[in-house]
């Protein structure tokens, strides 16, 4: 382990987290520019040309609020909770292969921070890790609201991380392998088709999950706000609040870079060898892909949003229980025989 | 000492380290907080062995859902109620000596056995704990006692639904 290579992903987890957070700010924008084409109005359209200024004015906003702590909080856990949400989200960024290596000067430089074996599983545990922020955020605020939105937040987060598990099983089943990108190159193979063509049931419930796993709505009873005022960040102002609604951005990106990589071929480029070209045309071509397929993963999740009616909680639970649950069961066990008659 | 070493020695004090402030909070959610960093350094330190799958699975397992169900509970209890609890010192007496008791037959029995004194990680051997070697040895090596504990499970989780579907035990 030499210092250029400590250098090399010290300067590639910089920019990662950078470009993150660069997209989760217009991400926001693009939501608001979203709902406003859904209801037929203008939205923001002030700051700057076309609005495109607005989400550093929000952002202005927020970190010129007052910060408030309220008095019977308490007080290191309420910091505590925006933090661990935000570093959660993050925490995914690090195994997503965003290209295929880029050279410079002959030394292949990878555009993936850490390629660990068990990517997807890793994956799956800093999701799992993520629900903290919500429960601690919430209960340290001790705020009758705030409290049940963390028991809403944390239950929905346990009941869908099941079925979720039991999709990404089934699709383990046919890559043979957990490492992220081992799975991306098995699909940019010539000839191999994207996984989604192999696990369309499993793909739709991943997507059900992830939606659930992001309190995207229909799935959002955590901020209800008819039902909470504001859900669990209710008590949170300035930054802390806008560290909470940027993790959900956050998430929704890296959710929907993992989809990307899991099931639409990650940098492939359809239709394109990537072989035959120049290495670094191809690498700007694989990250021009992959972000498209982020882009309209963050589409969908905002069409749904403003499309769908938030859940009931017993309907929220029965879906995920005895639907979600025996259909991903039906899928990993369909899957495992077809593959094993299709090996034998 | 090596690198290796030296991360294990900042691994183990920070576990020991959060297991202390585990017994010492008077916060039952700060306890949970801090057994949550000993599981993080516990998981640090098997990744450091390349036991990558173990390392994740820990976490998954113990600080994704068991954790999480466990504040999940401890945010539902008033605290204030439980300060009124007088507490009884003897059983402290009994539970530090059994304690004590047993980990000085554990460490006795370590000693003693000889297929644990000459384990040693070796840094260069990259796929000891990966998880395809892990799969063959359960499936292929261990595959009866891996199945008779899957049934312990399935039984296990057939009572827990059991016991929620109850609504009256009449004793």
């Amino acid at each position: 382990m030499d210092w250029s290579f400590i250098l090399e992903k010290i300067v590639l987890i910089v920019i990662v987290i950078l470009v993150t957070l660069g997209l989760a700010l217009y991400t926001t924008f693009a939501e608001r520019k979203v709902a406003a084409f859904l209801q037929d109005r203008p939205g923001p359209n002030r700051v700057g040309p076309m609005g495109l200024f607005q989400p550093f004015a929000d952002g202005l906003k927020l970190i010129m609020k007052e910060d408030l702590i309220p008095s019977h909080a308490n007080k290191q856990l309420f910091i505590l909770g925006p933090f661990l949400a935000m570093s959660a989200a993050l925490l995914v960024s690090g195994i997503i292969p965003w290209s295929t290596p880029i050279e410079i000067n002959h030394t292949k430089i990878s555009l993936q921070i850490a390629d660990i074996n068990i990517g997807v599983l890793y994956a799956f545990a800093v999701v799992s890790i993520g629900v903290y922020g919500i429960l601690i955020g919430g209960w340290a605020s001790n705020n009758k609201f705030s409290l049940l939105a963390a028991l809403r937040g944390a239950s929905q987060a346990i009941s869908y991380e099941l079925p979720m598990g039991l999709s990404l099983i089934a699709l383990i089943c046919l890559t043979g392998t957990l490492s992220l990108s081992d799975i991306v190159q098995q699909q940019a193979q010539a000839g191999h088709w994207w996984y989604v063509a192999y696990q369309p049931l499993g793909f739709l419930l991943f997507f059900i999950c992830a939606l659930a796993e992001c309190n995207r709505t229909p799935f959002d009873l955590p901020e209800a706000e008819n039902e909470l005022n504001f859900g669990y960040h209710q008590e949170y102002s300035s930054m802390k609040l806008g560290f909470y609604l940027f993790a959900e951005y956050v998430n929704m990106i890296m959710s929907s870079a993992i989809m990307a990589c899991l099931y639409f071929g990650g940098y492939d480029v359809p239709f394109v060898d990537e072989t035959l070209l120049n290495p670094n045309l191809a690498a700007v071509l694989g990250l021009i892909s992959i972000l498209f397929k982020i882009v309209i993963f963050l589409f969908v999740f905002m069409w749904i949003r403003w499309t769908i009616p938030r859940f009931r909680y017993d309907q929220l639970m029965n879906l995920g229980w005895k639907k979600l649950m025996p259909l991903a069961l039906a899928n990993l066990i369909l899957t495992i025989f077809i593959s094993l008659i299709l090996k034998s | 000492m090596t690198p290796q070493a030296i991360l294990f020695c900042i691994l183990a004090i920070i576990a020991i380290v959060a297991a202390i402030m585990v017994i010492i909070q008077k916060n039952p959610i700060k306890s949970i907080l801090w057994l949550l960093v000993v599981f993080f350094a516990l998981s640090a330190i098997y990744f450091s062995l390349n036991a990558q799958f173990l390392a994740i699975i820990n976490l998954i397992v113990y600080a994704g859902a068991i954790m999480v169900l466990f504040l999940f509970v401890l945010m539902l209890i008033n605290f204030k109620s439980l300060e009124t609890i007088q507490k009884k010192y003897r059983f402290v007496f009994y539970a530090v000596v059994i304690v004590c008791g047993v980990l000085t037959l554990l460490m006795l029995l370590i000693n003693q056995t000889q297929s644990l004194q000459k384990v040693s990680i070796l840094n260069d051997s990259n796929n000891v704990g990966l998880i395809e070697n892990l799969g063959k040895t359960l499936y292929l090596d261990y595959g009866v006692p891996f199945e008779l504990t899957s049934i312990l499970f399935l039984t296990a989780i057939i009572g827990a639904v059991l016991l929620s579907k109850i609504k009256k035990i009449e004793i």
